[in-house]
């Protein structure tokens, strides 16, 4: 490749640190080491930041100048026989260090970083003497492409967290990893990595996983990784060993691997976020390019996606979701939450079920569900232990622990038995008086701090309390289905909830793994309301005449995981209906209640759709003879631009009444409850850059900056 | 019930070159260093089973921190042996290792056990000498043992007293003999073959590998010992050079029933012939040699003539010279010590044993015509242990002891 001087990388480096300040700089700490079987000298470089596991290493410009520096030192001498590169205890390191992308604005500084990353990398590559990377623990994004320059690769089995996560985050393994990894690994398993896996929350691989992949040529035990791994290498180096790599297919299988990735990302971003497509035009060149044009094209694409407003909505939503997930805005102080030691659900159903299990799992503390009839109780016993039993069977969990939570959850048809716990979570039928009265019988039993919570999804949290002995304890504490796979929890505040009993509930939450966000005492929180609108807008366009086809479809290049009538069939028809029928009594008629819903309803049809046996949903002619439609079709973007105006009115209304503090929280409520992708920073910054906040709200709900290009 | 006692055979033996306290190793972790021995014996043995080891028995003298919470067991399940392997702490002070071989061969011999790894870490840069001690006031009060006895320096001091006859000349002079028999016996990679690298932490310097002991000073002169201080008395005997220093490493042996080696494959290296320990004024532990191996050289039924090849621990070169005198042997005698010791090499504390029988294991495999040989160690608060091993390289092997008389036991030695 047309190697750059030291003197333009010098250049780049400074130009590139100026981006990020206060760079927590990852020392490379070089060390001379007796290479066994060898009798030579090999310089180990160690990856340092100089803080605990807790800090990843990461690579900023000055980490890679002191990379760069390293390597050129050991490469200065004739007495080395190897160079070889790992990390501090647990750490390899964690990628690029990410703080300074929301300072470039312009293409060319993402380029620098892009061209950077392949200047110090490389010189791994053109070593004349045989090179290292010992993956001792996490190696993600830039420093697992760190290790694919190098010649040689060990693992350690203790590794965990190893991945080209870049495709999550809206970039692309940019220095160096789509072009190397396919053609170490082939191009199937290089798809599973830098797309599937990304795509798929992120999930990373294990040690021994990397090494089954082809990942890393020999695979070590962490108790003595390093040990194993110099010994290993000085076996190569000495020629007494040699390492053997799969043969790649070339042909018609590339093809095919890079077509199965396209189908995985059309189903999951339908075109919307541009970096894996990008991800996988590299991957398809791969297969002939020279290394140089690679690492080029590599260093445009990279540049491309740093300045595109994907990535900032990106990169706006993962920190949502790392740290405001964590600490929920307008959370009182975590000192006044009280202990939970016992909990009690009321209700034996689905949801209730559900929920007992969650607690018991998480909590480990006694769970005691009730239901009117000792039938109905024990159906809700029987599937939280069949639930068990099933993560026994799959091995899951050890029969010591099945049985420890099978001990742990009881059943009862009286109240009484809710003495002595600390928290109480309702989940009976959705119905003001029943909850009521279920709260007033269990004050009778239970301390007057017990926190009473409800699962409603729509009623007054406030009404709700508001006869009670002790309302400051009543709390709205709204799941979302399924429960063990979505993330977020509405915690609703009704008027009289004490900071102690919300702090109690976020403590819980927590304990739960859940992410709370506190949310007002208003109809349907936020997640069901903005759904609720949204799927009303795409009925009321079909009620009007537009097919339904074009309706269901109007949002797709969104890249939502769902079109709205499969998700309506999904929550079932009945429950749509109910759920708009109360946001039309509470906020009038910019909440349809679409009559050909109340059809379906009536018709006991379980949704729109029927499907195909090969899984295609179409519309049954009995389906299509229950619709009444007028004589006013829209077309796909007149729908699209009605349903984006609407999110936007009801986002700006919701922020007025102060449903939440911030437009960021409805934003982490659409990622983590409605599933809502990050390339759309949930909602708000797609509607910014749109432009529809501004001509229906007059205003982005986001400064420039945070979620798009300053 | 009737019972046989069972032969016991000395496998394999292992280490971590021996660092200096507070350099090499000062980052990392002393039960560490013992995993390392663990899993290059399993290593170098595949033909066991790793289930097949019935203890694990590793000794420490400070047994607090990361040489506490009962090491043998943590080490096991650190090194990655099945849960099924019980494993226990030992501590004799500087013979641990040896008395976790000791042990653990008792068991083989009574049936309980039929493989077992024996070993011993001493990590002084973490934990000096000493640490966290609460010594009865009665001791000062009641005069039970003089104070020098707490200190190992002025032990050797003591026994300059005793034994006039051993000069700081002398002492120096074989720390010198230490030094270059370490230095050749690394050239001729004798050594080197019983190490396992240990990669070395270090927050400042990155990641190191520690292939070779630190200690030794290949080329250490007489007019160069003669010049050091002796920090335990003005105008004293014992220097920093002719005494072992403060040192970190960890030792491991396998040790087996003679027909289970047999059955598995195991290489037998040596053959238990006896052991004793025995006490001695804990003012001159240093003598403790010379009781402890005449009482083994009693209840193996040999004299000390019949000991071909002598492995002694070097913690101070006047304790060496008081045991070869008291035996009639020359300083410079080539049977003891022949690939040098503690002076040179270092001595964490209760790992050493080990070491010691490393070396005969070596010297027994190189001199065929050696039939026993003697591991010996003077032990702090004054202790002798002596372990007399057979040679399975030598013809007569296995068979009777040369004679069929006790040999009768010769004179006190203190």
């Amino acid at each position: 490749m047309t190697t750059m001087t030291d003197s333009d990388l010098e250049m780049l480096i400074t130009q590139a640190s100026a981006l990020t300040e206060s760079e927590m700089v990852t020392r490379a700490l070089s060390r001379d080491v007796l290479l066994p079987h060898t009798g030579s000298t090999a310089v180990l470089i160690t990856l340092d930041n100089g803080h605990d596991h807790a800090k990843p290493n990461v690579l900023g410009p000055r980490s890679l100048a002191a990379l760069n520096a390293a390597v050129d030192a050991a490469l200065l001498r004739d007495d080395v026989a190897a160079i070889a590169v790992t990390g501090k205890p647990f750490i390899l390191a964690a990628g690029a260090d990410l703080t300074g992308v929301p300072k470039i604005t312009e293409r060319s500084q993402g380029e620098t970083i892009a061209r950077i990353g392949h200047a110090v990398f490389d010189k791994l590559h053109s070593a004349p003497v045989p090179t290292f990377a010992f993956i001792n623990g996490l190696a993600l994004g830039g420093g697992l492409e760190l290790a694919l320059h190098c010649h040689y690769r060990t693992v350690s089995a203790a590794a965990a967290g190893i991945g080209l996560p870049e495709c999550f985050l809206g970039m692309l393994p940019g220095w160096g990893g789509a072009y190397l990894l396919p053609n170490l690994i082939g191009p199937d398993a290089a798809v599973t990595v830098i797309i599937e896996n990304p795509l798929n929350q992120n999930r990373m691989l294990t040690g021994p996983q990397a090494f089954a992949l082809g990942v890393a040529d020999a695979l070590f035990d962490g108790a003595d990784f390093l040990e194993r791994s110099l010994d290993w290498a000085g076996q190569v180096v000495a020629g007494t060993l040699t390492v053997q790599r799969r043969e790649i297919d070339r042909g018609e299988a590339w093809d095919a691997a890079v077509a199965r990735g396209k189908e995985f990302v059309d189903q999951k971003v339908s075109g919307a976020a541009p970096g894996p497509y990008r991800a996988l035009e590299l991957i398809s060149a791969a297969r002939t390019a020279e290394r140089a044009d690679a690492f080029a094209a590599e260093d445009a694409a990279l540049a491309d996606l740093l300045v595109s407003p994907e990535l900032r909505s990106t990169l706006y939503a993962f920190d949502l979701v790392q740290k405001r997930a964590r600490r929920p805005a307008g959370a009182p102080e975590g000192a006044l939450a009280r202990p939970v030691t016992r909990v009690g659900i009321v209700g034996a159903g689905l949801m209730a079920g559900q929920l007992a299990l969650l607690f018991v799992r998480q909590l480990q503390v006694p769970v005691i569900m009730s239901d009117l009839d000792t039938d109905r109780v024990q159906r809700g016993l029987g599937y939280v232990h069949a639930e068990i039993d099933s993560l026994l069977g799959r091995g899951r969990i050890s029969a010591d622990q099945a049985h420890r939570w099978k001990g742990l959850v009881s059943g009862t048809t009286s109240h009484q038995d809710f003495a002595g716990c600390d928290f109480v979570l309702e989940a009976v039928f959705e119905e003001l008086e029943t909850k009521k009265q279920v709260f007033a019988a269990i004050e009778q039993h239970v301390s007057d701090t017990c926190v009473l919570a409800t699962n409603t999804s729509s009623l007054s949290v406030t009404a709700m309390a508001a006869d009670l002995r002790h309302p400051e304890r009543v709390l709205g504490f709204h799941f979302f289905n399924p429960v063990a796979v979505l993330p977020l929890l509405e915690l609703v505040r009704g008027e009289s909830t004490d900071d102690a009993s919300v702090a109690t509930a976020l403590a819980v939450a927590k304990a739960l793994r859940k992410n709370a966000v506190l949310v007002k005492d208003a109809p349907a929180f936020v997640v069901n309301r903005l759904l609720t609108r949204w799927i009303g807008e795409v009925s009321r366009a079909v009620d009007e005449g537009t097919p339904i086809a074009v309706a269901d479809s109007a949002l797709r290049s969104l890249g939502l995981p769902l079109p709205p009538f499969v998700l309506l069939q999904l929550v079932g028809p009945a429950i749509g209906l109910h759920v708009a029928e109360t946001l039309q009594a509470a906020f009038g008629d910019r909440f349809t209640v679409s009559p050909n819903l109340k059809a379906l309803v009536a018709a006991k049809r379980p949704g729109i759709y029927d499907w195909t046996s090969e899984g295609k949903p179409y519309v049954s002619e009995q389906t299509q003879q229950l619709f009444v439609t007028g004589d006013q079709p829209s077309t796909r973007e007149e729908v699209r631009l009605r349903v984006l105006s609407a999110l936007a009115e009801e986002i700006g209304l919701m922020l007025a009444e102060g449903v939440v503090a911030a437009p960021m929280d409805i934003d982490l409520c659409m990622i983590l409850g409605a599933g809502w992708p990050f390339h759309l920073g949930g909602i708000t910054p797609y509607l910014d850059r749109e432009g529809i906040s501004e001509k229906v709200v007059g205003r982005t709900f986001l400064p420039p900056g945070v979620a798009s290009l300053a | 019930m009737a019972r046989e006692s069972r032969e016991v055979v000395f496998v394999d033996g292992v280490r971590t070159p021996f660092g200096k306290a507070g350099s090499l190793y000062a980052e990392t972790r002393a039960d560490d260093l013992v995993v390392n021995c663990i899993r290059e014996l399993m290593r170098r043995h595949p033909q066991l089973p790793a289930e097949r080891i019935d203890e694990v028995a590793i000794a420490a003298t400070t047994q607090i921190g990361d040489q506490g919470l009962t090491i043998g067991r943590t080490a096991a399940l650190l090194a990655g042996l099945p849960r099924s392997v019980p494993g226990y702490s030992i501590d004799r002070m500087c013979a641990g290792a040896m008395t976790a071989v000791t042990s653990v061969a008792s068991g083989i011999a009574f049936g309980a056990y039929d493989v077992a790894i024996a070993g011993g870490v001493e990590h002084m840069g973490r934990h000096p000498m000493g640490e966290a001690v609460d010594p009865n006031p009665r001791i000062v009060a009641e005069k039970l043992v003089d104070p020098s006895a707490l200190v190992m320096g002025s032990t050797a001091e003591n026994l300059h007293d005793r034994f006039p006859a051993i000069t700081r000349d002398r002492a120096d002079a074989f720390a010198v003999l230490s030094q270059q028999r370490v230095a050749a016996a690394y050239r001729h990679g004798v050594i080197q073959e019983s190490l396992v690298t240990v990669a070395t932490r270090s927050a400042e310097l990155g990641w190191g590998l520690a292939t070779a002991d630190e200690p030794p000073r290949p080329g250490t002169t007489k007019e160069a010992l003669a010049s050091l201080k002796t920090p335990f008395r003005p105008h004293g005997r014992v220097t920093p050079g002719n005494a072992a220093g403060l040192n970190d490493g960890a030792t491991a042996a396998l040790v087996a029933a003679e027909d289970t080696a047999a059955e598995l494959g195991l290489p037998a290296a040596m053959r238990l012939v006896s052991f004793a320990f025995a006490g001695v004024d804990p003012e001159v532990m240093g003598v403790g040699p010379i009781p402890a191996t005449e009482r083994a050289l009693r209840l193996a039924g040999l004299s000390v003539d019949d000991l071909g090849a002598f492995e002694i621990n070097e913690a101070f070169a006047v304790q060496v010279l008081a045991f070869l005198d008291h035996f009639g042997i020359d300083d410079s005698d080539g049977r003891v010590n022949p690939y040098g010791g503690a002076i040179a090499l270092g001595h964490p504390l209760a790992s050493s044993g080990v070491r010691l029988m490393i070396h005969l294991a070596r010297t027994f495999r190189e001199h065929p015509e050696v039939r026993y040989g003697l591991t010996t160690m003077c032990i702090g608060l004054g202790m002798g242990g002596s372990v007399i091993w057979e040679n399975p390289h030598h013809r007569d092997a296995g068979s009777p002891v040369p004679s069929a008389l006790p040999v009768q036991p010769k004179g006190g030695a203190q």
